[in-house]
């Protein structure tokens, strides 16, 4: 059994691009125009646009596939004019769109092209290649030799991820990866691709014009405009609570409430704080507090602090003795890491109308009811009808 | 005399002749493949260069066999130079075509992947542009064979090698003791070569061709 994570993976760098511009012989206005962009090591980042912005022209100029006409880029500090092209491009993953195999090579082979490049022995090789295989979710035994028209798009598209992570690259390029993909694979790969980078922390360049792609995939967005400048480049919850122009809120089009349900979680938004009491509590002091508290319920939890039951004045009433039997107990729970759509979800599908939302370590942090959700929407829009009318003041 | 009597009769002679036809055809072809190939490496990427070389080749195609022959007899004289010349100058223009319509048919998008990983031009070229673009320049080749199994048996005319001489000398005495038998056993032993020469070619791209071999140990879609 090959081994699940690599063995020592190298982890990502920071990338700079100083006043980068690209004019393309006889082509009238520059394709980037003075461009800077600090990407942080590490972080996934989007470049986001529509076709012709820049965005795919910029990601090539940081491999040398496009040589920039003035600026400079600069990766882990040194700047990548002083590196030759071809060994620059051996340290940097590229994932195109279709995955772009070469279809007269088996998997492997396709896998193999960059470690023998490196001069890698054999034996070396044939480990990664499976070591690979399996970390992008292919079982080594039956892909290894197969040819790359055999492959389902979706099955392509993550040899096309390990053929980048072969020699392991600090930085990985990805050109509209998931672009060819139905939209099952295409999530589906997306969370594959968080997961790995979990564990990988590589740096990533990443280039689509699909907004919700980028939204889910970026922990930064460039949002980019014809022809070649950056309008935005900020978190995605900034983007779309704070969109730097018109042309980034027309860019994202309607729908940024229900995209906000998704990219908002549980644990950033005001919980309802239902009274909580230990099991060990007296039956008498806890119907006491919870008819101070007026909502005629609580909830108990254990001495972790973790929910156990709900209880209401009804099953306090006439009991004496510890609490910690009373009432139904905790059928589903929320965790705050969840995304307020996954919470909306869970919370029409659960039994009561109420939940409990676990912090850390599972211990209680509050409670989530549909109000709950409902106030947290409007107060979202709440503050974008307020930043509108600002800025419409403003101008 | 019946035609399996004069074959008996010049076994020998017709075995050499055949020899050399096929090593005359073999040893062109090769020239013209090398050539052929270095011609389209050196051009497809640049529109006028590679129009400029596949209209020469066309323009040379254009003229007549016996005419080029006839042209090549006073520098070269006769005999085998200007077979040979002859020869490979027809054989170029199928492999020159092909050549770089195979190359220019290989997907961008899989050599900007090769280039992206950091392939070398030559290194792209050698690993996947020209293996991909092999079974175009192979048919290539092969049609150049085809051809130059005709023109090689027009060349007896300049006293070039192989069967030719048997179409030849059995044409300038039509009518004669076993003219006709002559013509025949060279156009006969042309057309055989020319069948066996295909089917090598039919082995050669069979096993130079691994993707299109149903993979071993497939995988489920």
């Amino acid at each position: 059994m090959p081994d699940q994570r690599p063995a020592a993976t190298t982890h990502g760098v920071p990338i700079e691009l100083r006043k980068v511009t690209k004019a393309f012989p006889g082509g009238g206005e520059p394709a980037v125009q003075e461009l800077d962009l600090d990407i942080a090591a590490g972080e996934i980042v989007v470049l986001l646009g529509p076709s012709g912005c820049g965005k795919t022209t910029t990601m090539r100029m940081i491999n040398r596939l496009i040589e920039p006409t003035s600026g400079d880029i600069i990766i882990n500090g040194q700047n990548s004019r002083d590196i030759d092209p071809d060994r620059l491009r051996r340290h940097i993953g590229y994932v195109i769109q279709q995955a772009g195999l070469f279809p007269h090579m088996t998997v492997a082979a396709n896998i193999a092209q960059v470690p023998k490049m490196l001069g890698w022995d054999r034996e070396r090789i044939a480990e990664r290649v499976d070591e690979l295989l399996t970390l992008v979710g292919l079982e080594p035994e039956q892909f290894r030799d197969t040819y790359p028209r055999r492959l389902s798009g979706g099955q392509q598209q993550r040899v096309g991820v390990a053929r980048a992570l072969a020699a392991d690259p600090p930085v990985l390029l990805m050109d509209e990866p998931f672009g060819a993909l139905d939209p099952i694979t295409r999530e589906r790969l997306q969370d594959e691709l968080l997961r790995l980078q979990d564990d990988l922390a590589k740096t990533i360049v990443f280039v689509t014009h699909d907004v919700d792609e980028a939204l889910k995939i970026g922990d930064r967005i460039a949002i980019m405009q014809r022809p070649g400048h950056i309008v935005q480049y900020a978190r995605p919850a900034e983007i779309l609570t704070n969109p730097a122009s018109e042309y980034v809120e027309q860019f994202l089009g309607s729908g940024s409430s229900m995209r906000l349900l998704r990219l908002t979680k549980v644990g950033d938004i005001e919980l309802d704080q239902v009274p909580f009491f230990p099991e060990d509590r007296d039956c008498a002091d806890v119907l006491r507090e919870v008819e101070r508290d007026g909502r005629g319920y609580a909830l108990i939890t254990d001495g972790m602090r973790r929910p156990l039951r709900w209880v209401s004045t009804a099953d306090l009433e006439g009991r004496t003795g510890p609490a910690g039997s009373a009432g139904d107990p905790v059928t589903g729970t929320i965790s705050h890491r969840s995304t307020l759509q996954d919470a909306l979800e869970a919370l029409l599908n659960a039994d009561t109308d109420i939940l409990p939302v676990e912090g850390r370590r599972r211990t209680y942090a509050g409670a989530l009811s549909l109000s709950t959700v409902q106030n947290a929407i409007q107060s979202i829009k709440a503050r974008e009808r307020e930043r509108r009318l600002k800025r419409s003041g403003a101008g | 005399m019946t035609l399996w009597e004069y074959i008996e009769d010049r076994w020998d002679l017709i075995v050499f002749e055949t020899w050399q036809h096929a090593s005359m055809v073999a040893q062109c072809v090769l020239v013209a493949a090398v050539l052929g190939v270095l011609i389209g490496v050196a051009t497809y990427r640049r529109p006028r260069p590679s129009a400029l070389a596949t209209a020469a080749a066309g323009v040379l195609f254009t003229v007549p066999s016996l005419a080029m022959l006839g042209l090549l007899i006073p520098p070269l004289g006769l005999g085998v130079a200007p077979a040979v010349t002859a020869i490979v100058l027809y054989a170029l223009l199928p492999i020159v075509r092909n050549t770089i319509v195979g190359l220019r048919d290989v997907d961008p998008l899989l050599v900007d992947a090769a280039r992206g990983i950091g392939m070398s031009r030559r290194r792209s070229l050698l690993k996947v542009e020209l293996p991909l673009a092999w079974p175009v320049i192979l048919t290539g080749i092969r049609v150049a064979t085809q051809l130059s199994m005709g023109i090689g048996a027009v060349a007896a005319y300049v006293s070039g090698p192989g069967l030719g001489e048997q179409i030849f000398s059995g044409l300038a005495r039509l009518g004669g003791a076993n003219a006709l038998n002559a013509t025949l056993t060279g156009t006969i032993g042309v057309a055989i070569l020319a069948l066996v020469f295909d089917g090598v070619f039919v082995l050669i791209g069979r096993l130079t061709t691994p993707s299109r071999r149903p993979a071993s140990g497939g995988a489920r879609a």
